[in-house]
């Protein structure tokens, strides 16, 4: 029917006839917008309105649609019209069937946009399933423009877009839409305010609302609910569902629990611990402490850096100048919630604190006073030598003092005076002097690097110092047949060294650092402390110039040695131990275990059955030989290692030097009863000397017959305390 | 030969220990089930004395409880109600499950509880052993009361915590026996004495907690459920003991009577009631309503010499003590509505005095700012628009103060606007040698009935006291004794040295005779000096161990001091 050029053309005439619908639209927005609304809200009344006046406007319509078409073509007339007829058609068919609240159903294409149409010449279908066209129509603003100035119905025509057609609405229906955009009923005569007519009201009826007869299940009980009610009875009866608790009254929770005593219950509380309790808080925890308890900054900054179980105050005090102004404390909860866990989780024990009185734990010891006499002061001290003085010796009478020093000298003082008698350039740092123990000779053994010295100062009596030449001299007479034992070479001193009064020399073959006399005085021994090899110690015999090394094997590190005063023993301290050799039957005797690490010292008690040693662990140790090989005590009074150390000869007196620059001096009473121990007591601690180079006191020594004590020191000086 | 081979660890220590997850299974309880059993029951694990054998030769790291322990909870009926009550749970959860609301409902309503009445009277079998544990419950149930009703625990307990502590409150007000406040920076500390125990606990600050992730609530829950508990009876028996009515009650015949009783009964379970009561402003109802309690009158016992000092020792404490209650009796406060209202109102009317406040800050306040009887008015701020001109307006520190004084301070150093003077600890109780702030001496004397005018002098004397001190102890601290006499030796050498050397260098010397000097022996001191170094000789006899104690308490002794030292210098 339709030609392709024709179809574009209806199609450009549709889009504008749309732009128009759409300006018509616009234009008439609010009525439009407002029937829709009215559709929405009250469908029925609406339609109703409409309905009464259906026929008009479907007439209307046509009539338009007749103008429209006379100016467009024939045969879309032709189809209107017979469109026309079929829209009447349908017309009668609704009021047929008087279905007032269907749709408008001359269009069946349902409740869908139009514009899905917009490419097609129809809009939809009517009931018959036929194509209902478009009107064809080009009107063009201007003819809106004209039809909006000409037509005096303008006003009242509406759009309808199910049809495509313009429809002029009746004065009934213009009527409807006014009442409806003033909120009034659609109804004209629905009479809003009429009085209401309760149907179920407080006064009781004698008649039933209904009058219907009684079901009759009304009358049998029913079986579901037996069922359920016989469940229920079932489970109360098993125990299954419990009786509704009674509400207990919080009121009534409290009574007096303690109203009987019950000791059953007391017996086993017999071993309860309580809890201890949290400690009261001091003057640090005030909201306004006094200012001394508040942190400084190096306080708090420790406190800071500490670990929060190390701090002394779990919280840094604060001053609030106000009470105001105290903010809650954040770890409030934490704290109750620590000490929650502490009564459940922590274990208790009771814990018996022994309240000691700091005194008592003093030991009772005589009083020194009581155990006079014993040097407490230092009353000359010897100057002269220019080095460390490295070791001291008094001569047996006690008017000589012998030291040693690292200047290369040895020097001779009169105890009484102070005063330098003699000085020997012996050209090396001297080890150690000796001076031999014979009242009636006056020999001195000196050790200097691998050397041992013999020297006759000449500071005694003629007849003394001659015994001692002769004793020197004696030897020279007998043979030498020392020699055959190669490594110690014995030799005469000549020229100026004869003049300073040095007569023998014993050439060691490795460096010498002790020398000792036998009480006697022909024996001497000397120590060469070496590792490796067992030549360590020499006995020499001066009257004959004898050496030998009494050990064939090396037992450790010989530190020092020493005679026994009166029998035939020979004590020789390794690093860590002594050894107490037989020199008659050659054998060892006893084997002391100091408990030090490193012995510095040792001295032999007068009597012989006491030793002492001091070591380099601040320790000294006391020895009872009758006793132990282990010390009878130890004594830990230096704090720093000791030196040397030395006993009287007469008084019950030892001595001990160390680092720290003291001289400890202790009363030793040794019991002549063996089953009595003996008891050791510190009487006096001597300082006098100046560290130097970390050394304090070097050497230590008592006067033979005085209870005085000489000690050496690294400054040089040579003290002695009366 | 020789029977049966002995087999390790059936016998001795390894029997009388289990480990806690024995003991667990041995129950047959959850872990947080037992925790709360072993809370409830006070079973804490104890540490054997050979862990290695106890622990079957292991060293693992383990909790050992006490076989006995474990028997006795085995009889707890407490321990059945647990089971209860995860069957309990099991059915709810099924029934929620199956969307059977009426069953749920059901078993809500029969929701199995448990009392610990009998755990309370076994745990504390006698009223003073509860009295004495009862620290930790107050500052427990007094924490709880401050908990916001959200979350963290259930609302009923934190009502009942509040319940607790406001008649724990009315009966130290009842009786009147607090002895001791400290506003310290974590909260305000009491102490009451009751029945002869001294009791402490703290209560916060009134603020909203920041509630601690790391802290298991349900630990402290169990813990607020026993102490709850025992605050009830305790509780219960203090209020009878003082014939109070137990469900406490206020004084109807009081001038702050409530309308008609039947409106006020039907107000009772309410909580208004609990405000009221908590506003501790008025007096409680008496069972038995006496005029005026009888004064406890010491009886007089014959007794001679010592006995005789001793009670008239205690006869003037005793005093002290009562005139402690009626520290504020007489007296009129008014509460400005910026100061904590319940610590002071508590605090006032234990000591007898009359306390008000704001109506809009709490309820049960009796009479208003215009007052013309009031006497005193705590304030806590710079400064105020009207003032009366025939009260004293002072800060609260000085209450507590007066408290922890036992006399009515001087209000002059508390007044508005004035620089607090420190508050000190009551709890401090400085021995002899201890260091005391000096606001500690100062409030001495002014118990001792001194005027504060002559602190200066008491200052000074102090002074003295401490430097005499301080030469002992530096008498006794070191071996520096001698030092100084050394020193001057020294120093003497030192010239002679000089002399020597002058000698040896130049051979023509001045041969110069200085005269010699005096030297004065202070007898005493070389007494002690010689004291001194006899201990300091016999020290060095001590045994290791003996050496190793002393040293430590020495250590002790000495930071004390120090610390005594250092404190005032700041």
């Amino acid at each position: 029917m339709k030609k392709a050029g024709g179809k574009t053309a209806l199609k450009r005439s549709k889009e504008e006839d749309e732009e128009q619908n759409q300006i018509f639209n616009f234009n008439r927005k609010p009525a439009d917008e407002d029937k829709d609304d009215d559709l929405s809200d009250s469908e029925d009344s609406v339609y109703s309105g409409l309905e009464d006046s259906g026929s008009d406007s479907e007439e209307e319509e046509g009539s338009d649609d007749d103008e429209e078409e006379g100016s467009d073509d024939n045969d879309d007339k032709m189809k209107e019209k017979k469109e026309g007829e079929v829209s009447e058609e349908k017309k009668k068919h609704e009021y047929e069937h008087d279905s007032s609240d269907e749709e408008d159903i001359r269009n069946t294409v349902g409740n869908i946009p139009m514009e899905w149409y917009k490419d097609f010449p129809h809009i939809g279908y009517n009931l018959d399933g036929k194509k209902i066209y478009k009107p064809i129509r080009n009107k063009d603003e201007l003819d809106d423009f004209l039809d909006k100035m000409e037509n005096p119905e303008y006003w009242r025509t509406v759009h309808d877009k199910q049809t495509g057609s313009d429809v002029v609405l009746s004065d009934d229906q213009v009527e409807l839409v006014n009442r409806l955009q003033r909120g009034q009923f659609g109804d004209v005569n629905f009479n809003e305010c009429e009085p209401m007519v309760e149907f179920f009201s407080s006064d009781v009826m004698i008649h039933p609302v209904t009058n219907r007869p009684a079901d009759k299940r009304s009358f049998i009980p029913s079986l579901t609910e037996k069922e359920k009610v016989s469940k229920l009875v079932h489970a109360i009866k098993m125990g299954w569902i419990k009786p509704r608790r009674v509400e207990d009254d919080g009121r009534g929770r409290y009574y007096n629990l303690w109203a009987s005593e019950d000791s059953s219950i007391l017996a086993r509380h017999k071993m309860h611990l309580p809890a201890p309790k949290i400690p009261l808080p001091g003057h640090h925890e005030s909201y306004n402490p006094p200012p001394e308890y508040l942190f400084t900054d190096e306080e708090r900054a420790l406190w800071e850096q500490q670990d929060p179980a190390d701090r002394k105050l779990p919280f840094v005090p604060r001053k609030y100048s106000s009470l105001r102004q105290v903010p809650a404390f954040s770890q409030f909860i934490h704290e109750r919630f620590e000490r929650c866990l502490d009564l459940y989780l922590c274990p208790r024990q009771r814990k018996m604190r022994v309240n000691v009185n700091p005194e008592d734990l003093i030991p009772q010891l005589p009083k020194p006073k009581d155990l006079q006499p014993f040097p407490t002061t230092r009353s000359l001290v010897y100057r002269g030598h220019s080095g460390l003085v490295r070791s001291i010796s008094v001569s047996p009478s006690g008017q000589w003092l012998a030291s040693g020093s690292d200047d290369g000298s040895v020097r001779f003082w009169e105890v009484c005076s102070s005063r330098c008698m003699k000085t020997v350039q012996v050209g090396g740092a001297v080890k150690s002097v000796a001076w031999n123990p014979n009242p009636s000779v006056c020999l001195l053994a000196v050790a200097l690097d691998s050397v041992v010295l013999i020297l006759s100062p000449s500071l005694a009596d003629k007849q003394v110092i001659l015994s001692s030449e002769r004793l020197l001299s004696a030897q020279q007479e007998g043979e030498e047949p020392a020699e055959g034992n190669g490594s110690v070479v014995w030799s005469e001193a000549e020229g100026e060294e004869l003049n300073q009064g040095l007569r023998l020399k014993i050439q060691h073959p490795k460096a010498v650092h002790q020398v000792v006399w036998h009480a006697k005085g022909d024996y001497l021994a000397s120590v060469m402390p070496d590792n490796t090899s067992h030549l360590q110690v020499y006995i020499h015999q001066l009257s004959r110039r004898r050496s030998q090394n009494p050990f064939s094997r090396n037992k450790g590190l010989v530190q020092c040695i020493s005679f026994h005063p009166i029998r035939p023993y020979f004590f020789v301290a390794t690093q860590r131990s002594i050894r107490i050799y037989n020199l008659v039957k050659q054998e060892m005797t006893k084997k002391l275990q100091t408990n030090s690490k490193w012995i510095s010292s040792m001295a032999v008690h007068p009597g012989g059955d006491h030793v002492i040693c001091g070591s380099y662990d601040c320790k000294l140790s006391w020895f009872d030989l009758d006793l132990s090989t282990k010390p009878y005590k130890m004594l830990r009074h230096h704090k720093k290692a000791v030196r040397g150390v030395a006993y009287h000869r007469l008084y019950p007196l030892f001595a001990s030097a160390s680092d720290d620059g003291s001289v400890i001096v202790c009363h030793g009473t040794v019991y002549n009863d063996l089953l009595q121990n003996p008891l050791i007591v510190p009487v006096k601690v001597l300082r006098g000397h100046v560290m130097t180079h970390d050394l304090g006191v070097l050497d230590v020594t008592f006067h033979p017959t005085q209870p005085w004590v000489f000690s050496s020191g690294a400054d040089a000086t040579i003290c002695l305390f009366t | 030969m020789g029977g049966l081979q002995k087999k390790k660890f059936e016998r001795g220590s390894a029997t009388n220990y289990i480990t806690r997850n024995r003991a667990r299974k041995k129950l047959q309880l959850s872990l947080p089930d037992f925790r709360r059993l072993c809370i409830l029951k006070g079973i804490y694990p104890h540490e054997p004395k050979h862990k290695k054998k106890v622990n079957k030769g292991s060293t693992a790291p383990r909790t050992f409880y006490l076989l006995k322990d474990i028997r006795f909870l085995l009889h707890e009926p407490i321990v059945g109600k647990f089971r209860e009550y995860k069957i309990f749970v099991r059915k709810l959860k099924k029934a929620y499950g199956k969307t059977e609301w009426s069953a749920v409902e059901r078993l809500r309503e029969n929701k199995p509880t448990y009392k610990l009445d009998h755990i309370i009277k076994e745990r504390y079998p006698t009223f003073i052993d509860a009295l004495r544990d009862i620290d930790d419950a107050l500052c427990m149930c007094f924490l709880f009361s401050t908990f916001a009703r959200t979350g963290k625990c259930h609302v009923q307990t934190i009502q009942l915590c509040r319940r607790l502590t406001v008649e724990w409150m009315n009966y130290v007000i009842a009786s009147r026996s607090l002895r001791k406040v400290f506003l310290s920076i974590k909260g305000i500390y009491y102490q009451a004495e009751v029945m002869g125990q001294l009791i402490t606990w703290v209560v916060p600050y009134q603020f909203s907690h920041d509630h601690p992730v790391d802290v298991d609530y349900r630990v402290m829950a169990t813990f607020t459920e026993l102490y709850t508990t025992l605050l009830g009876f305790v509780s219960f028996r203090l209020y009878s003991s003082l014939n109070l009515v137990y469900p406490p009650k206020l004084d109807s015949n009081g001038e702050s009577e409530p309308k008609e009783e039947s409106e006020d009964d039907y107000a009772m379970n309410s909580e208004s009631y609990l405000e009221k009561l908590s506003a501790l402003s008025a007096s409680l109802a008496r069972v038995v309503s006496s005029a005026d309690e009888e004064e406890a009158q010491l009886d007089q016992f014959p007794s001679e010499g010592e006995d005789m000092e001793k009670m008239e020792a205690r006869e003037k404490e005793l005093k002290q003590q009562e005139a402690q209650k009626k520290l504020f009796e007489g007296l009129k406060f008014y509460l400005n509505r910026e100061v904590p209202r319940e610590s002071l109102a508590f605090v006032i009317r234990c000591f007898g005095g009359q306390v008000s406040w704001d109506k809009s800050v709490c309820i049960g306040s009796t009479y208003d700012v215009t007052d013309e009887t009031i006497t005193h008015q705590i304030i806590d701020r710079p400064s105020v628009g009207k003032q009366y001109i025939n009260r004293y307006y002072i800060q609260p520190q000085w209450l507590y103060d007066c408290v922890n004084a036992k006399i009515l301070l001087p209000v002059e150093d508390y007044f508005l606007g004035v620089t607090l003077p420190p508050h000190l600890s009551p709890f401090v109780e400085e021995k002899e040698g201890d260091y005391v702030p000096p606001e500690k001496l100062k409030m001495m004397a002014l118990q001792r009935g001194e005027k504060p005018g002559n602190e200066q002098e008491e200052d000074e004397e102090e002074e003295e006291e401490e430097g005499e001190q301080e030469e002992e102890e530096e008498q006794e601290e070191d071996d520096n004794g001698d030092e100084e006499d050394d020193e001057e030796e020294v120093a003497e050498e030192k010239n002679l040295k000089k002399m020597e050397e002058q000698r040896s260098q130049g051979k023509s010397l001045h041969v110069k005779v200085t005269p010699g000097k005096l030297k004065v022996e202070n007898k005493a001191r070389l007494e002690q000096e010689e004291k001194a170094e006899e201990k300091r000789l016999a020290i060095m006899m001590m045994k290791k161990k003996e050496k190793y104690l002393y040293d430590k308490i020495m250590f002790g002794k000495k930071r004390k001091v120090r610390e005594v030292r250092t404190l005032p210098l700041r």
